[in-house]
């Protein structure tokens, strides 16, 4: 079966994912001190996670436009496996 | 002294099991046979279910069992030997579920070798990930065996089973229908399983094997926990636990009775029934499908899982709630003279509530007083506290002199609670923080706590009856918390959005309306009076009224309410806020406004504009306090809210506001205007309703995306709406500026034009779910009309007024849409205050930490800033961080000319850190300030500049919390030898 592919990304509600590398990741985590198990998390097969090609272990930025700033705020989801 | 190690244990771990049969009897101080409780002479009978070897309830027993008075035994179980197995009401479902899924022969779980070792694996990964096994693999391991039909073992068929609500199960047998499978044959079933199968099912075969939910033996609970009450008339009278166990245990023996003699299979089994039954209701006494077990007088039982369960259970009621000593509750009234940080106690409640007081040198003499004084007399003491820790009841001692003199420093006097004591006060709901505030105690006369009116809005508070709890801090350390944290000035501030919750309510509103007015004049002498109530000279020393200068001088002199209420200002007060009746021109005037409405108050000063709600009631942000808060700190909040309401309370007793029915009478021309506008508005509808029926699509328009009928609808309450809306300005117009009703609505103290419009003019339309009233009778509202009458006056359209009363009709469609309202807010209440319940219990143990991350007890990270922009709203101007606005009123107010000459006075070193104070105009606060601290400069001008010095070259405070730190000074000392 063929399914045409939509592109998530380029929807309006999906906020802008930014892949970490490893260097900004390990920085990331030495900021605030943290182990990535006490990030919140995103799953390796949310749609989003696809298309950015995020595997387990990866972290993403989230770029989001927040209500009570002028700047975008940057949140960070830790990717895992999804349980069976 | 000796020093004392605590020593820190910690829980390692808590496991959570069943008890096996084995436990029970190991576990078991008797074995209970009797189902009786006290013989004839009222002593527990042996064996009985008051057996005195499971604990004592009499004070100076001892317990049979471990020997220790009542206060130190806690109790011991026994236990029954049933007479045959019976099932657990709480794990039938879990029981359910495992026999759908085992062989009924051989009892291995239903998948093959290859499955079971993949969803182990899974558990074994999860264990090691989150500590805890998987439910939701659990349940898949039960949805896949369910589903294989032959037993890959001994390839016995699967039967299907079936449970009758609760306990009673069925299998069904190929060809015979279904034959009841006994509790015997399902604890025989689940006795066969292995280890392996039921750890692959997610349960542990050490601490819950899962046969262990089928009694063979039945724990007694201990005596304590059912105790029995003896009542005045000695009549002893039971716990409904023991007697739920004496039917229990009756059954139980009955059912032996009959066994042993080889009763007919049908008596058993109906016993056996029996036993389960009550067995069920023993442990939860509301299983559906199963009458409650009652008490002889009809009420429901209260067994073992009502005990724990919802609001009045152990958990809810007991656990997460408790009743507290040092506490008072009480109705609450009015007092306008005290402070908002105090609260007014009654002398009876002060005699009772102690704070206990560490005797010594300097307070010797004064508790020495309290405790001649005793526990009768106010300023007492109820109790003295020994230095060997000896309690001294006073209400018992014949001479306090003695005990007075035997003071010495070390012992603890419990003395009364007296005027200056901090305590918390509090309102139910606790919905926020600002529901639990602390005030400082005031004795006084009376029964009622006495509170000052503008704290009402933050307890939600009025005095209809509300009652409030007291609450003494015992300890050193909880006072201080309370001085620092919880006192109502530190609360003017609303955490919830960035503004004051405290301000003028209600009268003052009036007041403040009426004295800021333009015609608000005042004689020296009433103007003084109305300083002095306003403590003006108390707060301000240098004050006199020659500072002001008169507005009127002829024919004596006379000082304007805005000149009076301008000196509660301090002197670098700036605002600029439009009020509450502001007509909102196109151009506004500002300045010259022509209604008195913008509000302009500079350097102190009110220049121009009438104070009221929108700059000195609650709930305002950029009102008056917010400003004088920001600026100069709770405490000159505070001073300023207590000294101008007690100035307004004077205002407001002189021009005297009263409403009476006189006042929304009107009458004449005007009366006349609004019956004729409502016949025209009458007449447009008949209009409407002709082209209805017509299907005349030039009058009657169909809106988009509505039926002709809903067209009609829409337009006759276009048209009734629009008709009381002008009948209401008419009657405005008519009642005039003036009226005391009129001014307090112009002042948003109390009402809107709304209401005084239905008062004099027309009530107006009475809806129902958002539309005119259609219910009654079939296709009309009341035999009063004819059928299919769709008229104004038939669908709840009150034309009266309330003051010209309502007719008979209108009435009844006015009591439908009240109805309405009252059941609204009480749905609307429940559902709200649920949904607060749930959300702050996921979000109560978050925690802003110090990197400003927002954490939960975990320390993950829920936000990486706290709302984003990790600014706390308290602070905040409505919100936003920083308010241009008044920043750049701020620097247009200052005197240019003299910060010019202070910055060219200013020493060398000095002159660095002013000029860039000067150019961030983010911080005009300390430009403002600037004049003060320079006069004092110039007297410690040397130790400033060592102390300029020193923060200079270390980088570090050279004061911190006004006092010099001890770094600093070994490097003065070095400095200066």
């Amino acid at each position: 079966m063929t399914k045409k592919r939509i592109d998530v990304l380029l929807h309006k509600f999906v906020p802008q994912h930014v892949l970490l590398t490893k260097e900004e990741s390990q920085k990331l985590l030495q900021k605030y001190r943290i182990d990535v198990n006490d990030l919140p998390q995103m799953f390796e097969k949310d749609p989003v996670a696809i298309a950015i090609g995020a595997k387990e272990g990866d972290i993403v930025k989230i770029v989001r436009k927040s209500n009570t700033t002028v700047k975008f705020v940057d949140y960070y989801r830790y990717v895992k496996k999804e349980k069976v | 002294m000796s020093y004392t190690f605590s020593r820190t244990k910690m829980i390692e771990k808590i496991k959570f099991g069943l008890l096996s049969p084995d436990e029970i009897r190991k576990m078991s101080a008797a074995r209970i046979i009797t189902a009786d409780t006290y013989d004839e002479d009222g002593l527990p009978i042996p064996s009985g279910l008051m057996d005195q070897r499971l604990g004592t309830i009499e004070p100076g027993q001892r317990c049979q069992t471990c020997g220790n008075l009542v206060s130190n035994c806690m109790g011991h179980f026994g236990h029954i030997e049933l007479a045959r197995p019976v099932i657990h009401v709480g794990y039938a479902k879990k029981v359910l579920k495992v026999l759908r899924s085992i062989c009924p022969e051989c009892s291995r779980l239903m998948l093959t070798e290859e499955e079971k070792e993949r969803f182990r694996q899974e558990q074994i990964k999860h264990r090691k990930l989150f500590f805890e096994g998987d439910e939701d693999a659990a349940k898949l391991v039960f949805k896949r065996a369910r589903k294989s039909k032959v037993c890959p073992y001994c390839g016995a068929k699967k039967k299907k089973i079936i449970i009758e609500k609760p306990t009673t199960f069925y299998q069904e047998e190929e060809g015979k229908g279904s034959r009841r499978i006994t509790p015997i044959e399902i604890l025989e079933r689940l006795k066969k399983m292995t280890d392996i199968d039921l750890r692959t099912m997610g349960i542990s075969a050490e601490n819950a094997r899962l046969e262990w939910v089928i009694f063979t033996v039945l724990p007694i609970p201990p005596v304590c926990a059912r105790p029995s009450i003896t009542l005045d008339s000695g009549i002893r009278s039971e716990d409904d636990l023991t007697h739920k166990l004496v039917d229990v245990i009756r059954i139980n023996q009955r059912l032996r009775e009959n066994i042993d003699a080889g009763a007919p299979h049908l008596i058993v089994e109906d016993l056996w029934e029996l036993l389960q039954y009550h067995i069920t209701t023993y442990f939860d006494n509301q299983v559906s499908g199963i009458p409650p077990a009652r008490h002889r007088s009809g009420r429901a039982l209260r067994t073992l899982t009502q005990r724990l369960k919802g609001k009045e259970g152990r958990f809810r009621s007991n656990l997460s709630g408790k009743r507290v000593d040092f506490s008072a509750r009480s109705v609450i009234s009015p007092n306008p003279y005290i402070s908002i940080n105090e609260v007014g106690v009654p002398i009876e409640i002060a005699k009772i509530l102690t704070i206990p007081t560490n005797v010594n040198d300097w307070n010797i003499e004064e508790m020495k007083q309290m405790v001649l004084h005793g526990p009768y007399r106010h300023p007492g003491a109820n109790y003295i506290i020994r230095n060997d820790r000896r309690r001294i009841d006073l209400r018992y001692v014949k001479n306090r002199k003695i005990i007075a003199d035997m003071l010495a420093p070390g012992f603890t006097v419990e003395r009364h609670l007296s005027n200056g004591d901090l305590v918390l006060f509090n309102r139910q709901p606790s919905l926020h923080r600002m529901s639990i505030m602390a005030h400082e105690v005031r004795i006084m006369d009376g029964r009622t706590f006495r509170l000052n009116l503008t704290v009402c809005p933050p307890y939600n508070a009025d005095f209809d009856g509300d009652e409030m709890n007291l609450h003494v801090p015992q300890s050193e350390e909880a006072r201080t918390e309370a001085e620092l944290l919880l006192k109502v000035q530190e609360h003017i501030l609303s955490p919830r959005f960035g503004g004051p919750i405290l301000g003028g309510i209600q009268d003052f509103i009036s007041s403040v309306f009426q004295f800021t007015s333009r015609d608000a004049l005042y004689n020296k002498k009433s103007a003084l009076k109305l300083l002095y109530l306003g403590d003006i000279f108390e707060n301000n020393p240098d004050f006199s009224l020659d500072q002001l200068e008169p507005v009127v001088t002829d024919p004596e002199i006379m000082y304007s309410g805005k000149q009076i209420f301008s000196t509660l200002f301090p002197d670098d007060l700036n605002i600029r806020v439009r009020s509450k009746f502001c007509k909102k021109c196109d151009v506004c005037e500002e300045e010259d406004c022509p209604y008195d409405a913008y509000v302009e108050i500079k350097n102190g000063h009110l220049i121009t504009g009438t104070i009221d709600e929108n700059s000195f009631g609650a709930m305002q942000s950029n009102s008056i306090l917010q400003r004088i808060i920001k600026d100069h700190g709770n405490a000159r909040g505070r001073q300023f809210l207590d000294s101008a309401t007690k100035m307004l309370l004077h205002v407001i007793r002189q021009n005297g506001i009263t409403m009476g029915l006189d006042e929304v009478y009107v009458k004449g021309k005007a009366f006349e205007a609004i019956q004729k506008i409502l016949e025209d508005a009458n007449e447009e509808s008949e209009r409407l309703i002709r082209a209805f029926y017509e299907n005349d699509t030039k009058i009657l328009k169909r809106a988009p995306g509505r039926s002709m009928k809903e067209t009609l609808e829409l337009r006759i309450r276009q048209v009734l709406a629009e008709a009381r809306k002008k009948a209401e300005e008419l009657a405005a117009d008519y009642i005039g500026d003036k009226a005391h009703s009129v001014i307090m609505t112009k002042s948003g103290a109390r009402g809107n034009i709304l209401n005084l419009g239905q008062m004099s003019a027309v009530v107006g339309q009475q809806a129902i779910r958002g539309e005119r009233i259609n219910r009654g009778y079939s296709l009309r509202t009341l035999p009063h009309f004819k059928v299919n009458d769709l008229s104004p006056e038939s669908r709840g359209f009150v034309s009266s007024s309330y003051r010209n009363g309502l007719k008979p009709v209108e009435f009844f469609f006015h009591a439908m849409g009240g109805r309405e309202g009252l059941v609204d807010t009480a749905v609307r209440t429940s559902t709200s205050g649920y949904m607060q319940r749930r959300l702050v219990n996921a979000l109560q143990d978050m925690v802003i930490e110090n990197d400003g991350t927002v954490r939960n007890s975990d320390k993950n990270v829920i936000q990486f800033a706290f709302g984003d922009d990790g600014v706390d709203v308290m602070h905040t101007d409505h919100g936003s961080a920083v308010n241009l606005d008044v920043l750049l009123l701020k620097a247009k107010s200052l005197d240019v000319e003299k910060i010019r000459t202070e910055i060219k006075k200013a020493p060398a070193v000095k002159k660095k850190e002013t000029k860039i104070e000067e150019v961030s105009e983010k911080k005009p606060k300390k430009t403002v300030i600037k004049e003060k601290p320079k006069k004092v400069e110039a007297k410690i001008h040397d130790e400033e500049a060592l102390q300029k010095q020193y923060e200079e070259e270390t980088g570090t405070h050279a004061i911190w919390r006004s006092k010099e730190t001890k770094a600093y000074i070994e490097w003065k000392k070095q400095k200066i030898g």
